[in-house]
């Protein structure tokens, strides 16, 4: 696989390419597994405990146990799948995202009410390093 | 031979399928979003389908990452709603239509078209939403579901030229199969939208304002628009919008834009709907 691609100069976005699906698959065997009321029960009775059972490494575990959400994306997590475990914690989609922008929940929510973030100055990594 | 009576394009948010399964549809929220359904209801109840294609996409609910196919039919006689996490929608269990459905796979594969074929699976929001935005909240579908699965989650995705392409050989195979049946092909996701990432909460109208003229009046151009595209000018769930040309391959190169309702925001998504019928 190339180092680089096109997309990567898209700032802010994670593309679930082969990279990250490499990276996160452990991890997203987690989360799918979520699916399952049973294991849902047991995840949320030890949470630890239930995730010795996947071949998530530290930083992944470390991200699950404090719900570090942009950093479960960064390792390989893809977002659907960590909605399951958003959708645990009794989250919408809409606070999974917000969270990922470290706004307020209120500020994300007001920004797509007003119409979302807009296309401008968002397209180019170099638009975000120069602010 | 059986008759292709028009195509749906549908954005398929899994909140609108949440304010609808909760009784929140006249909120204040929701209601300025649900009004614009109303007419797109009168003509689906027109249009009386037997059969509905609907090319939406699994959300890590029928599919994991151990197999991920990039184009997979439904031959069941039924598929469940899927618990996603939160338990499944209350709506009802979708019938298939497996002869119908036999007869695409075979179409298409001959077709060059290489399809997994698919016995059994649950099916998620990417297409119970497009039925509950289409159908309100029938006690059961009044229609038949054939659907046609795509990847849009593992990239890369097909290209929007490749899901142009299905598109047309599913319109030769509609029109070769023997029974009469009336079938209304639906393409769902998009419009913009981003869910990952800080950019999260990304909406292009202008983008998705020349995706639906294009789509109408131009295909091709459409079909051509690149995954960097997408991604940068769509968001990075945006792409889904590639589903969107399966449907208008489906139709002929001419078309009659039967109707068009666009609402931001649905959560964290610019809204589209959109009923083609052949020119």
């Amino acid at each position: 696989m190339p180092a680089s691609r096109d997309y990567d100069d898209i700032p802010g976005t994670i593309v679930f390419d082969g990279r990250r699906s490499r990276r996160g698959y452990a991890l997203n065997k987690f989360l799918m597994s979520l699916n399952q009321p049973a294991n849902r029960a047991a995840f949320k009775d030890d949470e630890s405990g239930y995730l010795d059972r996947f071949a998530v490494d530290d930083e992944q575990r470390e991200a699950v146990l404090r719900r570090e959400w942009l950093r479960l994306i960064e390792l390989g997590g893809n977002v659907y799948y960590t909605y399951k475990l958003a959708a645990c914690d009794g989250m919408t989609f809409q606070d999974l995202a917000g969270e990922q922008t470290g706004m307020s929940a209120q500020d994300f929510a007001q920004m797509m009410l007003d119409g979302g973030r807009p296309p401008v100055g968002n397209r180019h990594r170099a638009e975000w390093e120069a602010r | 031979m059986a008759r292709l009576v028009g195509g749906v394009a549908c954005s398929h948010v899994p909140a609108v399928g949440a304010a609808i399964d909760k009784g929140k549809t006249g909120d204040p929220y929701w209601a300025p979003y649900f009004a614009k359904l109303e007419p797109a209801r009168a003509w689906m109840a027109e249009a009386r389908p037997d059969v509905c294609l609907v090319v939406y996409n699994d959300h890590a609910n029928a599919f994991s990452l151990e197999v991920i196919p990039t184009f997979a039919l439904g031959l069941a006689d039924e598929f469940p709603p899927a618990d996603e996490g939160y338990g499944p929608r209350p709506v009802p269990v979708v019938h298939g239509h497996p002869e119908l459905a036999w007869h695409l796979a075979e179409a298409l594969i001959i077709d060059e078209f290489d399809l997994t074929l698919v016995n059994e699976m649950t099916v998620d929001h990417g297409l119970t939403v497009p039925l509950s935005v289409m159908f309100g909240e029938p006690e059961a579908w009044p229609s038949r579901v054939i659907p046609l699965c795509v990847n849009v989650v593992q990239y890369p995705p097909p290209t929007g030229h490749r899901c142009y392409r299905l598109g047309q050989a599913i319109r030769r195979a509609i029109d070769a199969y023997e029974g009469d049946e009336r079938v209304v092909v639906f393409g769902t996701g998009g419009m913009s939208h981003q869910l990952q990432g800080e950019r999260a909460g990304l909406i292009n109208v202008d983008f998705d304002t020349h995706f639906l003229d294009g789509l109408v009046a131009d295909p091709e151009a459409i079909a051509g628009i690149s995954h960097v595209e997408y991604l940068r000018e769509a968001g990075s769930e945006g792409i889904e919008l590639v589903m969107w040309l399966v449907m208008r391959g489906a139709l002929h190169p001419s078309v009659r834009e039967v109707y068009r309702a666009t609402h931001v925001p649905t959560s964290n998504t610019h809204n589209g709907l959109l009923i083609l019928e052949d020119a």
